[in-house]
């Protein structure tokens, strides 16, 4: 949760501009951008990611210094299962249903 | 070291090991505080205490969320969550933290409507996809999270979603390292800064802690090489006897923060007068409630709280290790009662928590299964 993930832009929704389409180890998700209001990303442009939200711009390097870390620390297959879970822009009924109060 | 040609610049850290050699006073005996519970999880994972010199200690800080919540919070939130038509939505982290009736999952495994978010907005989405039900997100974390939970709820706001609220139990690091310096029983020379939290509040929110309390400190990465270069310039500062904050994690952290997570943190949420911190106590202004727009979406407001105060297990012995007087090791529970597998206490559940991450690397080197991890529920 205290350890980002880093992600590539790859496509922004023109519809809904506060999303935006990021590739993480391969696994491409929409995460929100509002958070960088300030100096919004571009495509091609690379962020650290933390619970669904895009907090900080990095250069290419430090994402793949970031990935190797999260490696490192054996958080790699956690991050990438936080990622896939992120259910941004999907279909809503992916939601869970069996198990009702 | 284990993994050491894996590591960026491995040079960086043979010069480094010898630099904290040369700078270390054999007379004297350090004590560095990593106050977040990433960088305790990287120094054991990587066994950095096996090349610092035995007068340099590394104390565990509060910087892992799910271990400084006391007992009686996650009462409260099950508690509220068996209301009728109301769902518990919650990071994965908080899954097997034990309330004194058992944790989330157990709760959901006895019938409670409890879900895993990845984030606060799949939480929303939740909601809207439930429009019959009400969904409960019980927020936790610093500075990291905090932000996005902001933004959730700026959003609940302007969709006019109803049927969601926030059990909010978002903590900020600051008074939490105020309180460690006030406390009489922490003698600490010297910190290592959070990385991710940095790069929200930038280093400013730190001058204090050189300025008036004379304790240098050093925002750093997570990688060894960054841990034992933040380690150098800390022990620089302290042979010159000087007090300054730096910002070793130059490369990702900008020292005035992320201003616009900073401003939909106080857009939607207010200073606590005082919130309980497990093994801390009770601590000034030290907790984020949700201010007063956002009334609607404050579950404390929406529903009735008990307000549980739990005082943990008596064996356990949670508190002295949250300070850093006892070591993990030294709980009479830890490797027997508390396991992994099995927590008494939260420090045992995340692998931020410095007993799991003692369990996994330190403990399990002695049993011969020292790689083995704890992976996040």
């Amino acid at each position: 949760m205290c350890l980002a993930i880093p992600g590539k832009i790859v496509e922004l929704s023109p519809d809904l501009p506060h999303l935006a389409l990021v590739d993480v180890a391969g696994v491409r998700r929409k995460v929100d951008l509002g958070l960088l209001q300030d100096d919004p990303p571009a495509v091609g442009e690379w962020v650290l990611i933390h619970v669904g939200f895009a907090m900080s711009k990095i250069g290419e390097a430090e994402a793949a210094d970031q990935m190797r870390t999260l490696k490192l620390l054996g958080e790699d297959a956690a991050a990438i299962e936080e990622v896939r879970g992120y259910g941004f822009g999907q279909p809503e009924p992916t939601e869970p249903q069996a198990d009702g109060a | 070291m284990r993994f050491v040609d894996e590591f960026r610049d491995p040079e960086l850290i043979t010069r480094a090991s010898e630099e904290i050699r040369r700078l270390a006073d054999p007379h004297r005996h350090y004590r560095i505080m990593e106050v977040c519970g990433g960088h305790t999880h990287a120094i054991h994972r990587f066994g950095l205490t096996d090349v610092l010199p035995p007068n340099i200690e590394l104390i565990h800080g509060p910087g892992c969320p799910v271990c400084v919540l006391p007992m009686g919070r996650i009462d409260d939130g099950l508690a509220l969550a068996k209301e009728p038509g109301v769902i518990f939505a919650a990071f994965g982290d908080m899954m097997r933290v034990p309330g004194t009736h058992g944790s989330p999952l157990e709760h959901k495994a006895r019938g409670m409507d409890v879900r895993i978010v990845y984030s606060p907005s799949d939480a929303l989405k939740l909601a809207r996809a439930n429009p019959e039900k009400h969904v409960m997100f019980f927020a936790i974390g610093f500075e990291t999270t905090a932000p996005s939970t902001a933004l959730t709820l700026m959003r609940a706001e302007s969709e006019g979603i109803r049927n969601f609220s926030v059990f909010c139990n978002h903590v900020t690091i600051i008074p939490a390292i105020r309180a460690i310096l006030d406390s009489p029983d922490m003698r600490i020379d010297a910190f290592i800064g959070p990385g991710h939290v940095s790069t929200v509040i930038g280093c400013r929110p730190y001058e204090w802690i050189a300025r008036d309390e004379g304790k240098p400190i050093v925002v750093s990465g997570f990688e060894p090489a960054d841990l034992l270069q933040s380690i150098v310039m800390l022990l620089r500062q302290l042979s010159e006897g000087t007090a300054r904050v730096e910002n070793q994690y130059r490369r990702v952290v900008p020292w005035e923060g992320n201003r616009a997570a900073l401003a939909a943190m106080a857009q939607t949420f207010t200073l606590r007068p005082y919130f309980e911190w497990r093994g801390l106590g009770f601590i000034s202004q030290s907790a984020l409630g949700i201010a007063d727009r956002y009334a609607a979406w404050d579950a404390e407001r929406v529903f009735q709280v008990q307000g549980v105060r739990v005082t943990d297990p008596k064996a356990a012995q949670c508190g002295e290790v949250l300070k850093g007087v006892l070591k993990p090791v030294q709980c009479k529970l830890f490797g027997k009662e508390c396991t992994p597998e099995r927590p008494v206490g939260a420090l045992m559940v995340s692998s931020e928590g410095s007993c799991a991450a003692y369990y996994n690397y330190e403990h399990r080197k002695g049993t011969g299964q020292a790689s083995r991890v704890a992976t996040p529920a």
